[in-house]
């Protein structure tokens, strides 16, 4: 087992110079779809739901909890971090990095999360329900992703007592979540529906069979860089499997439709199409001072020109990477200290730029992958 | 999945509060929102779970509201009005304490109230140990009701005994490769 996992992480400090595997820009329908992700909700049938329980209860959750996971072939040399051990900037960069959740980002309470030896896999404790075991998998990979967690899941199993009805199925702290504890989403990236304006007549009918769809960090209605995560909305009455699968169906359906879309626009402006993506590449490539939400509408136009072919773009990854790098924490951890927001416009700025500047050196090895 | 406020219209209005860190989603129909004035455009408008839930027994007259908030789950202690108010159960045994008022709940969340799916696939002495101490926890209730206090006596002694042996062994996966 070791030896197909050489490298696990050490420690905090170690696991940020690992990009995150799900963000590298591979995987089926990769052009589209950034990532799947699978989340499962657990309770242990002894102790009160978290907001309910003692912080000695909890303490005793985190206990059971790591004495399973160490049985569990799925977190062999996992990384088990501590919120409240860590500094409010780290666990931001957890935030940011979409392995740990607001909620238990917060440090105050006995909370924490382990993470897989390659990151596919994390598992949340005492976050709102007692365990969120969360997979990820590059582009659009529903089985793999689900394969991953329900494995997870099972080898959890045999070392705790989960709290489980037959009538209700797994029972969560929200009633929301109770039945299957399953939440299966895809990030995907729809730019060509929102430029033809489609887009709400695509998120409707999405809404209308069941499922849900939201902006990726818009708390409210704005929907920045053109990406929506779409999710099952029900957990009661219908099995993981026909979960998937539905989410499965609608997903290909709108990846078709935004297909359509982008067949439409580079017939009918393609000029004004590839302009926008190259203003975008350029103003990213040479910028002197940028904000987060400018970084991922301009990305989205450079992801978008990527996936229409165009050539002399960065890869994928790159851009995948500069979504979660560009985030306040991990700057200010890069840049080692406190910056004040308009110093974090420089320095993200000059990430960017460095970072599209590498990819330009490799740009002409990848081109011609064969004679390396 | 059918609307949470009326309960008969389609859901096509999904909704994400987000309030002191925490995370609540709540699913209406068209008309439902625009009567709570629930619009995108409205974000600062006040709505959440609590609310959702509070219009769940706004068809019930305020006796037999008061009854169903007072029931309290024998376990944790947490009373149903307080469910109400955080949307957010105490613990596992809540779901048998409150399942009256649940049952409707859940048919408006998930149009369903049966699992379908997957089982925990162990069953070893610990799962049914917990599970011999739920149903007991049930007999304990009737026999209160029924103000039986010696039976009930007995049920909680027994009770107490099963849950010190579930302390002194806390790893039931303990030995095993």
């Amino acid at each position: 087992m070791s030896a197909e996992r050489p490298n696990p992480p050490a420690d905090f400090g170690d696991l940020l110079t690992r990009p995150s595997p799900w963000l590298s820009g591979d995987g089926p329908h990769a052009e589209m779809v950034l990532s799947t992700r699978m989340r499962l909700a657990r309770n242990l049938q002894s102790v009160p739901f978290t907001h309910r329980a003692r912080d000695e209860q909890l303490q005793g959750v985190m206990m059971s909890v790591s004495g399973a996971a160490q049985r569990a072939r799925s977190f062999e040399h996992g990384l088990m971090l501590r919120m409240n051990e860590l500094a409010p900037v780290e666990r931001l960069i957890l935030v940011e990095r979409h392995l740990v959740s607001h909620e238990l980002g917060d440090g105050v309470r006995p909370r924490g999360i382990l993470i897989g030896a390659d990151q596919r896999l994390s598992l949340m404790i005492n976050e709102e329900d007692h365990l969120r075991l969360q997979s990820m998998a590059a582009g659009f990979q529903l089985a793999e992703a689900w394969s991953l967690a329900d494995g997870a899941d099972d080898e959890l199993e045999q070392g705790l007592d989960y709290a489980f009805s037959e009538e209700i199925g797994y029972l969560t702290s929200c009633p929301t979540n109770a039945g299957t504890g399953l939440r299966a989403s895809v990030l995907i990236h729809l730019p060509a529906l929102v430029l033809l304006e489609e887009i709400q007549r695509v998120l409707k009918s999405v809404a209308q069979v069941g499922l849900n769809v939201r902006g990726l960090y818009g708390e409210h209605s704005e929907v920045m860089g053109n990406l929506f995560q779409i999710s099952n909305q029900t957990t009661l009455g219908r099995s993981e499997h026909d979960s998937i699968e539905q989410l499965d169906r609608v997903t290909r359906q709108i990846i078709g439709w935004e297909e359509k879309a982008r067949e439409r626009m580079m017939r009918d402006a393609r000029v004004q199409v590839e302009d926008k993506v190259w203003r975008a590449y350029g103003t990213l490539r040479h910028c002197r001072s940028i904000q987060t939400r400018e970084v991922i509408n301009l990305c989205s136009a450079v992801r978008f020109g990527v996936a229409l072919g165009l050539t002399g773009l960065c890869p994928l990854g790159v851009l995948n990477e500069l979504l979660v790098i560009t985030q306040p924490a991990h700057l200010q951890r890069a840049h080692g200290g406190q910056l004040a927001p308009a110093e974090r416009n420089v320095a993200r700025a000059e990430i960017v730029r460095e970072k599209l500047a590498e990819a330009e050196k490799d740009e002409p090895r990848r081109r011609r992958p064969n004679r390396e | 999945m059918l609307c949470q406020i009326c309960g008969k219209s389609p859901a096509t209005v999904h909704f994400t509060e987000i309030q002191d860190n925490k995370m609540s989603e709540i699913h209406v129909c068209e008309r439902c929102a625009e009567e709570k004035g629930m619009h995108a455009s409205a974000k600062k408008h006040k709505f959440d779970i609590a609310d959702l839930l509070a219009g769940m027994v706004d068809g019930m007259t305020s006796t037999e509201e008061e009854r169903v908030g007072h029931v309290q789950c024998p376990r944790c202690g947490m009373l149903y009005s307080a469910f109400k108010e955080t949307g957010r159960l105490g613990c596992a045994e809540c779901y048998t304490a409150f399942q009256f008022q649940l049952r409707p709940l859940l048919r408006r969340i998930h149009g369903d109230t049966r699992h379908k799916g997957k089982k925990p696939a162990r069953d070893h002495a610990g799962a049914t140990r917990t599970r011999q101490i739920q149903r007991l926890h049930d007999e304990l209730q009737r026999a209160v009701e029924r103000e039986d206090f010696e039976r009930a006596a007995g049920i909680r002694d027994e009770i107490r005994r099963l849950e010190r042996e579930a302390q002194a062994t806390p790893d039931p996966a303990e030995g095993r490769s």
